[in-house]
């Protein structure tokens, strides 16, 4: 490819990476926050995966989710609040070789960049995109989020939000060209890992909203769910998530979804007596726009000039 | 008039190609005969010998205008081009063909006429045959405004001329109007002269509307007696003849006429046809040509305007293209080895992204169009952090969301080119027109401090090599760069020189083997505060990029010290670049009474002006600026030249006059205060924001009016 070495591809297995080799910075996040797990499940993914640390870009926004790339050994980049989607799906764009992460909030996804979510959803580029949805804003220090639940009492509404929460599964599962969205939470390590493993592997923006524990904040969030798992509903599939009889005993709501049936995955979606957690829904033919834009990228130097010259050609008296 | 040359005397007297030349402007009145100058060359390279040798030139070309004005007054007064039922005899002396220097042609209808696309074809055939062109877009805001409405105006002005045109002039020589209303705002406008010719559609004559057969007949009446000549033509009901439904076809019918009437390449104005409809069928194709073949009939039949325009052997170029701004950035931005243009939607930056679309798969490049600007510069950041070369371009609502994202960029020290095709603001604004309100939020518009380089094109041609030039600097000097042009650089259409393409343009940003380890990721030199940049797939160069304070590491790092010297880094860039620079070339004398300095696509009409102004006896230079961030050294020196320092900008300041107004209560116009900053000068300014770009002759008002309150300022000679 333009500008890189072109043996790369020629570089295979001489090395073996442990998790080590996947680990950045010792994490700031507080004790007890679910960010933790979750990145102990992107690392042991890309071990699994065996993805080159120099290969691999955690692309994320602002925010205590935000921090991800820092507790990464890779290439990252920390940008701008609500705005990860945009460089993620930029790096994507020409560097369709590169593994794209991205991690942020619900504030930073559903709020600030929100118009970029729903229209990184319909590009569809190869990403894997986490959503650490903890009903809060963390990092800024207890504002009502889109998705804090009814009256839960944040700093700018102290008696509680006044709107019905967003529900970003019905969202995502609205719009065009959608891929793949799944949910979990951050505490099943379990079901965790197996969503983020084929979140990793789909080709495609695989969207995965993790209810995330934000035990500072908002402690009763993930508390009345962790109390009462009859509030949520898993969901498995062979073409989905299979999971051990002991992680499924721990829901008691449990059934079967065929992750390719769209009108069922909504239909899971809008139930707001069970949370659905798993794969609802994964099609894997859906058209990727980082294969339209990375077009171009094999032309050699001569082939470029005298493109150009045909284009000063049209031009020329 | 003395003969005595001081040290930096150069009057009459330019320099083109390393030749001096002289140069006498010609009185208003003769410039129909005999061009805007008389000029020749002396044949040296030594101005000292050219100051010697000019005087026989001076007075040839003086003894030539007094003739030219002789013979003028023997016969009566005579406008452009006398019609033939005005004065019947006066027409048969002069019937034939007549040799002129340079006229400026509108052609101005309502929305959706096709007005633009004729005055296009007719700016490249003429271009095509070796004139000097300038084309200007008069156009609404909106797309369909309501019909026959003063404001509504959609057009296009052309000023095709014997020499290198730079800018579009005066007023107009010619119009033809597809209604009467519309010629209205271009009267305000100032468009028009005594014996400006008017070619008007007379089908509103009979319309069935009484109101509008009032109106037409009461502008009719007005516009002769304003001075204007007025021919009522039917171009309706010829084009009947061939099409059900004008409105779509008049436009080829009126290039027809215009081809006939200035002796255009009638092979080269019907292949323009034939590309313009190329996504059409055949039969469009044919229909527009015989519609063109029509009116090129009826010209020659009816009419008795024939001009023919020389082209200047001087001024011609050893091989063109005829393009216009955007397309000049396009194809820029693709001889740049730009790899990605992510934008949104804006005018007048989109048909830049319009031209891309067409031809970027030929150099292997990709237009994004994003969601809005934000998510436009974001994708581009990032392509760019991948190691691609990429670039945004908008105009200036698009900047004012992307302020963030440029910060970012400032702040890490990605490369990118943005380029800011400027109308006039604040909010929406003036979407259409042109105007130069965005440098200071350029230079200043982020939070917290932010050194970036700035540029500006001032001619179509920089709007081509600007962009290589821009991504030069962004990858030099690891940072974004802003590359200003505007609304009339955008619509301007002008043959310029066909660059010699180079393999170097498309070299990939950085070598991408493996990074040593030991090497941080922002390892500042301490004097330039440069440094290389591991981009991902490089081995051993892992990094997180950060938008927050960060240290050499790239580490979040929150202290007073690193803080300090990245701010200090930043920075330093900017003072590195100016090292390279070299002071800016003064247009004119290098001291004398008023200077007047710019930047951006003023620069045609502002030497214009200065030449014209220098040819009767002023004192006055001029200087254009073409980096804003960092300046160009040397400008204090080059300042204390001269009486007094004007700088002319079609951006907003207070008029000095106006109530409240005094020297504290005065806000100056954009590159005024930035230069009144950096030489603690006394720049004063003179900037207006019409909506439409400076003529040289009311840049040579201003030049009048300043230097006439000078005190001890040379007077006017001629
Ligand atoms: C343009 C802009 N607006 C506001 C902020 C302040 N800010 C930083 S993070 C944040 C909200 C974070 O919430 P969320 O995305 O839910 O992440 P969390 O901290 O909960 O993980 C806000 C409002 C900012 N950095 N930039
Ligand atoms: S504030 Fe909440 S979300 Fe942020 S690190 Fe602490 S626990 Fe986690
Ligand atoms: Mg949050």
């Amino acid at each position: 490819m333009f500008g890189l070495k072109g043996d790369w591809s020629l570089d295979v297995k001489d090395r073996y990476f442990t998790l080590e080799d996947y680990c950045g910075a010792e994490p700031r996040w507080c004790t007890g926050c679910g960010d933790h797990g979750i990145l102990a499940a992107v690392h042991r993914v890309c071990r699994d995966a065996q993805v080159k640390p120099e290969m691999t870009v955690a692309v994320s926004g602002i925010g205590c989710s935000s921090r991800l790339p820092h507790y990464m050994n890779t290439y990252g980049f920390h940008g701008l609040h609500g705005r990860a989607l945009p460089v993620a799906c930029g790096i994507k764009s020409r560097r369709p070789d590169l593994d794209v992460w991205v991690a942020t909030g619900d504030g930073d996804c559903f709020s600030i960049g929100c118009a970029h979510w729903i229209h990184a959803m319909r590009y569809n580029m190869d990403l894997t995109m986490l959503v650490f949805d903890n009903g809060i804003y963390g990092l800024t220090k207890k504002q009502t989020s889109p998705t804090t639940p009814l009256d839960v009492p944040t700093n700018t509404h102290p008696s509680g939000a006044l709107l019905p929460p967003l529900n970003p599964l019905t969202v995502t599962l609205g719009v065009t060209n959608i891929s793949f969205v799944a949910q979990i939470v951050d505490w099943n390590a379990p079901l965790r890992h197996e969503v983020i493993r084929m979140a990793h592997e789909h080709k495609g923006t695989s969207f995965v909203r993790i209810i995330q524990r934000c035990p500072v904040y908002v402690e009763a969030i993930g508390k009345a769910l962790q109390d009462e798992p009859a509030r949520m509903k898993l969901l498995t599939h062979e073409n989905g998530v299979e999971l051990d009889d002991s992680v499924k005993r721990m829901f008691p709501n449990n059934a079967e979804h065929d992750p390719s049936d769209l009108a069922a995955a909504r239909a899971l979606a809008e139930d707001d007596t069970a949370l659905p957690l798993g794969i609802l829904y994964h099609n894997t033919d859906a058209p990727r726009y980082d294969q339209m834009s990375s077009a171009g990228l094999d032309m050699s130097v001569d082939e470029k000039l005298s493109g150009l010259n045909k284009a000063l050609d049209q031009f020329a008296i | 008039m003395t003969k005595a040359a001081t040290a930096s005397d150069t009057k009459y007297l330019f320099k083109r190609h390393e030749t001096w030349w002289v140069k006498v402007a010609v009185p208003r009145t003769l410039r129909e005969r005999l061009g805007y100058d008389l000029r020749r060359s002396l044949e040296t390279h030594d101005l000292e010998q050219a100051r010697q040798s000019r005087w026989a030139v001076v007075d040839e070309f003086r003894a030539r205008i007094e003739q030219a004005q002789e013979e003028r007054s023997d016969s009566p007064a005579r406008h452009v081009s006398k019609p033939v039922d005005i004065d019947a005899a006066e027409f048969e002396k002069q019937s034939g063909t007549r040799l002129i220097h340079e006229h400026i042609v509108e052609v101005v209808s309502d929305s959706g006429e096709g007005a633009q696309k004729c005055g296009q074809i007719l700016g490249l055939v003429s271009g095509k045959m070796g004139n000097g062109v300038w084309t200007v877009e008069i156009i609404p805001a909106e797309i369909q405004p309501p019909a026959r409405e003063r404001q509504g105006a959609s057009g296009i002005r052309v000023r095709m001329g014997a020499k290198y045109v730079t800018n579009m002039g005066d007023e107009a020589d010619m119009v033809v109007a597809f209604n009467e209303q519309v010629l209205y705002s271009r009267i305000m406008n100032g468009a028009y002269k005594k014996g400006t010719v008017v070619l008007l559609e007379s089908m509103w004559s009979e319309d069935p509307e009484d109101r509008i057969r009032k109106q037409y007949a009461e502008a009719l009446a007005d516009f002769r007696e304003q001075g204007l000549i007025v021919h009522e033509l039917p171009i309706q009901k010829e084009c009947l003849k061939i099409v059900k439904d004008p409105r779509k076809g008049k436009n080829m019918f009126v290039l027809g006429m215009l081809c006939r009437i200035y002796h255009r390449d009638i092979d080269k104005a019907k292949g323009e046809i034939a590309k313009t409809f190329r996504r059409k069928s055949e039969k469009v194709i044919s229909t527009n040509h015989e519609l063109f073949d029509a009116g090129y009939r009826f010209a020659a039949e009816n009419l008795d305007y024939e001009f023919e325009i020389h082209s200047a052997e001087e001024d011609r170029l050893e091989s063109a293209i005829v393009v216009n701004g955007n397309t000049a950035a396009g194809l820029g931005v693709m001889a740049a080895g730009i790899d990605l243009v992510a934008m949104y939607p804006i005018t007048p930056a989109t048909s830049a992204s319009h031209y891309l679309a067409d031809d970027f798969h030929l150099t292997g490049g990709f237009v994004h169009q994003a969601e809005d600007e934000i998510a436009a510069i974001g994708f581009a950041i990032g392509a760019s952090y991948a190691g691609k070369t990429a670039c945004t371009i908008t105009s200036g609502p698009g900047m004012a969301l992307k302020t963030e994202m440029i910060g970012l960029a400032v702040m890490a020290e990605v490369p990118l080119v943005i380029i800011d095709v400027q109308r006039g603001g604040p909010s929406t604004g003036l979407p259409t027109k042109v105007e130069q309100g965005d440098l200071l939020s350029c230079l200043y518009g982020m939070p917290g401090d932010s050194p970036k380089v700035v540029l500006a094109a001032s001619t179509i041609s920089e709007c081509f090599h600007f962009v290589i030039l821009a991504r030069k600097l962004a990858e030099s000097f690891r940072t974004p760069v802003i590359m200003l042009t505007d609304a009339n650089l955008a619509t301007g259409v002008q043959p310029i020189e066909r660059p010699a393409v180079t393999e170097e343009w498309f070299a990939p940003p950085v070598d991408q083997s493996a990074w040593d380890k030991e090497v941080s990721p922002y390892d500042w030199d301490e004097t330039t505060g440069l440094s290389d940049r591991p981009i991902p797939g490089m081995r051993g160069g892992e990094y997180i990029l950060t938008g927050l304070a960060h240290n050499r590491d790239s580490k979040i790092a929150y202290d007073t010290a690193s803080n300090q010297e990245g701010m200090d880094m930043r920075s330093r860039k900017l003072a590195a670049l100016a090292e390279t620079m070299r002071p800016p070339e003064i247009h004119g004398d290098p001291a004398g009474d008023l200077l007047l300095v710019s930047w951006g696509s003023t620069v045609g009409a502002i030497e214009e002006a200065v030449d014209l102004a220098r040819a009767e006896g002023r004192q006055v230079s001029s200087l254009h600026l073409r980096f804003l961030s960092p300046l160009e050294p040397g400008l204090k020196e080059i300042f204390s030249g001269f009486k007094k320092v004007l700088t002319i900008e079609l951006n907003y300041s207070d008029d000095p006059d106006a109530p409240l107004i005094n020297a504290e209560t005065r806000r100056y116009s954009q590159l005024a205060l930035v230069l009144r900053a950096h030489t603690l000068m006394d720049v004063d300014c003179w900037s207006v924001v019409p909506g439409h770009p400076l003529s040289p002759r009311t840049i040579g008002e201003v030049i009048d009016a300043r230097i006439d309150r000078i005190e001890g300022a040379e007077a006017c000679s001629a």
